[in-house]
């Protein structure tokens, strides 16, 4: 399969993994932060630990938009949708995520009009064709996504649909690398870059990163050849003691990013002051809101929003993982309380959350190693 | 035997055929109803009635659409519990039919899948003898609910039990997978997603009796890997054997559009169900002749050796891939959803 296969080639991936372990050495303990939940899926998925020297540690960052949504807004956009003739639609990564009554798929087999969407433009059609209900369109993702809600938005405007409303949960990178760069119990070397975020935003709103904090950025492709190359162009800047921001994934990612995406975030968003992300708490200019004029397709102004606030369990650890100071397995809950299947915390609700990543691909390897050495 | 299940209700998950439902007949069904440890649970229990051995099954079809690509509700009623009596070791020998219709059915539409039922039941070779008709009112039901129960004569020179199964032994895989999950996926039409794509729906009796004459004694266990996909099977033998299940990711058949779709979506292919498909372990030295055989039987050309079975790790699936990582693969929780963000 083409932009696939090539980049999933076993003699390249072990000459790349080889160059690695040469660049890494033994002297010293690297620990790189994939900030962008993407990637820490593809970590697991393709087993890259297995290829990497022990000395590299993978840090999974905040980048998984379902992790760090606070519970509180999930109860509030399961509160408007039990209002009569509302239908609820978001993507299929929202469906598993529990509000403090039960996920949105809970609510749906209890009787809740719930549509999985698979892009906000859906949502609207399923307004077009409802038009007896109101289509409330659940909002998630970084820049990623918020494209998309955007252009819907405009549209929604254009053809001058009354029946269909954005519940925005959108935020955006750049605040939570700054607010994990700010922790005081954080040691980081260098950072993979966010790949798909980076279509839109570019590279350049890295810059500050390298040079303010002097850490290197790759932003990286998906792929386990994309990530291992990454790692090389990180090694490479670390040993000659630079840090500066390279594009590894550049037959996808412009260092401009995409001009005519962030246009229409433009014309339909505006800066949150202060939003709260699950585990690291409120982040100031960290999220979107619609501005005034698509206020009359903002779920936030349409609808009484409760404003649910609700604490993580006190003996949950997600934010410690969030920022890499734990691994999953470290926190107390992990594989106990807190399964893919009955999550506690966020980031064993999402594929792409590092505990659920951990424990669908990775816990019992570790199990099996202990077990092993223990015998030894 | 003490009920565990504790869930205050029943969710979609219960009936997608992965852990839920899993917990759901272990923890519920199995104690109310078996009385003792029921044992590993198979596709089709094989009972004893006054010294003669028959084997028994009923699975019940909720399809949305009920025509896709490659088949139809009615047709995938009929080669399910075929399906599901064939890798159990029997050979299907009569059916009975229970429809749910929900009032306001099209008569053409019903006629349509009696039709389709009556040519998958020739093709398959097995008789319907009996059925029984429920109407509900409109809106109760999705268009129409089939259930089928078959009973069946279990095939000589071979016997299916998971705690048969051995390290050394090599899993089998009758041709690719993921084509009737993705097919299915695809025709809701909510994807705008294409693909020359159709559902794998047959009967695999013919070739499950092929690899019986051909290796019967080395056939260890069989599974048709239905909802849950190849991930969830394994899973479920991992655990009755207490033996890992070791994949090698690049001799897995999955079609270019298969893996297409699951790359978009999100989705791992080990995970999306199939319904003309079967697993099988059979010891070492009768896998060649195995493979051998059913690479020469109609339909079979595709099949393959995908992985073998190791001590570690106990009681799970292990994906290798050619480029040395390797990743743990569980069984499904709940219905696979795309990801989007």
């Amino acid at each position: 399969m083409r932009f696939v296969d090539e980049f999933r080639e076993p003699e390249l991936i072990s000459r790349t993994a080889e160059e690695i372990r040469r660049l890494a050495g033994s002297d010293r303990y690297y620990r790189l932060m994939e900030v962008c939940g993407g990637h820490t899926h593809a970590i697991y998925r393709f087993g890259l630990k297995d290829i990497l020297p022990e000395n590299i540690e993978l840090i999974h960052g905040p980048g998984c938009p379902v992790c760090v949504l606070p519970m509180g807004r999930i109860d509030d956009g399961l509160s408007i949708a039990q209002q009569p003739d509302v239908i609820f639609a978001a993507f299929g990564d929202m469906m598993r995520v529990p509000g403090t009554q039960g996920s949105p798929l809970e609510h749906k087999a209890r009787g809740m009009d719930v549509r999985i969407v698979y892009s906000p433009s859906d949502a609207l059609k399923l307004a077009r064709l409802n038009p007896e209900k109101h289509v409330m369109f659940f909002a998630i993702g970084f820049e990623t996504t918020a494209p998309s809600t955007a252009l819907t938005l405009m549209r929604a405007k254009t053809e001058g649909i009354q029946n269909f409303s954005v519940f925005c949960n959108h935020v955006t990178i750049i605040p939570a690398i700054r607010a994990i760069l700010d922790s005081p119990d954080m040691r980081l070397d260098a950072f993979i870059g966010p790949g798909h975020v980076s279509t839109v935003i570019g590279c350049r709103p890295y810059e500050w990163i390298a040079k303010d904090q002097d850490k290197p950025i790759v932003v990286s492709g998906f792929e386990p050849l994309d990530m291992l190359q990454s790692i090389v162009m990180l090694l490479r800047q670390l040993r000659a003691g630079e840090a500066k921001v390279e594009n590894q994934y550049k037959r996808v990612v412009p260092w401009e990013g995409n001009r005519a995406a962030l246009r229409a975030m433009a014309e339909v968003f505006q800066l949150r002051p202060y939003f709260e992300w699950r585990g690291l708490g409120f982040i100031s200019q960290s999220a979107l809101r619609l501005n005034d004029k698509y206020a009359a397709w903002d779920t936030e102004q349409r609808f009484e929003v409760p404003g649910i606030r609700v604490t993580d369990p006190k003996a949950a650890q997600c934010g410690e993982v969030l920022k890499g100071v734990l691994k999953p397995h470290q926190c107390k809950l992990f594989g106990r309380e807190c399964t893919p299947e009955h999550p506690v915390g966020a980031l064993m609700v999402s594929s792409e959350g590092s505990c659920a990543a951990y424990h669908n691909y990775e816990h019992r390897k570790a199990a099996m190693a202990t077990s092993l050495t223990s015998i030894a | 035997m003490p009920i565990r299940f504790r869930d205050p209700q029943i969710e979609m998950a219960h009936g997608a055929g992965g852990k839920a439902s899993r917990k759901l007949v272990e923890g519920l069904f199995a104690p109310l109803l078996f009385g003792s440890a029921p044992g590993p649970l198979g596709d089709a229990a094989h009972i004893d009635i006054n010294g003669s051995k028959v084997a028994i099954t009923t699975d019940s079809f909720v399809v949305k659409p009920l025509t896709f690509p490659g088949g139809s509700i009615g047709e995938l009623a009929v080669n399910g519990t075929v399906n599901d009596l064939a890798v159990s070791g029997a050979r299907a020998e009569a059916l009975v039919v229970t429809f749910v219709l929900e009032a306001g059915l099209p008569t053409p539409v019903l006629e349509a899948e009696v039709r389709a039922m009556a040519k998958a039941a020739r093709d398959a070779g097995v008789r319907i003898a009996g059925g029984d008709t429920k109407v509900v009112e409109h809106g109760k039901a999705d268009q129409m609910y089939v259930t089928t129960t078959g009973i069946g004569c279990p095939l000589r020179g071979v016997t299916i039990d998971p705690r048969s199964v051995r390290v050394g032994d090599k899993i089998l895989l009758s041709g690719p997978i993921g084509d009737h999950g993705i097919t299915i996926l695809l025709a809701r039409g909510e994807l705008d997603l294409e693909a020359d794509l159709r559902s794998d729906t047959r009967s695999v009796l013919s070739l499950v009796e092929t690899l019986v004459r051909a290796a019967g004694p080395g056939v260890r266990w069989m599974r048709d890997p239905t909802r849950g996909g190849a991930a969830t099977s394994l899973n479920e033998l991992a655990r009755d054997c207490g033996l890992g299940m070791v994949l090698f990711e690049d001799q897995i058949p999955v079609r270019d559009m298969v893996r297409g779709a699951c790359e978009l979506l999100g989705l791992d292919p080990l995970h999306i169900a199939n319904e003309g498909q079967f697993l099988a372990v059979v010891s070492p030295e009768y896998a060649d002749a195995a493979i051998n055989a059913l690479s020469l039987a109609p339909g079979g050309s595709e099949a393959q050796v995908i992985g073998e079975v190791r001590e570690q790790p106990a009681g799970t699936v292990l994906v290798t891939t050619r480029y040395g990582g390797s990743r743990i693969v569980d069984m499904l929780v709940g219905d696979p959803l795309p990801r989007i963000c």
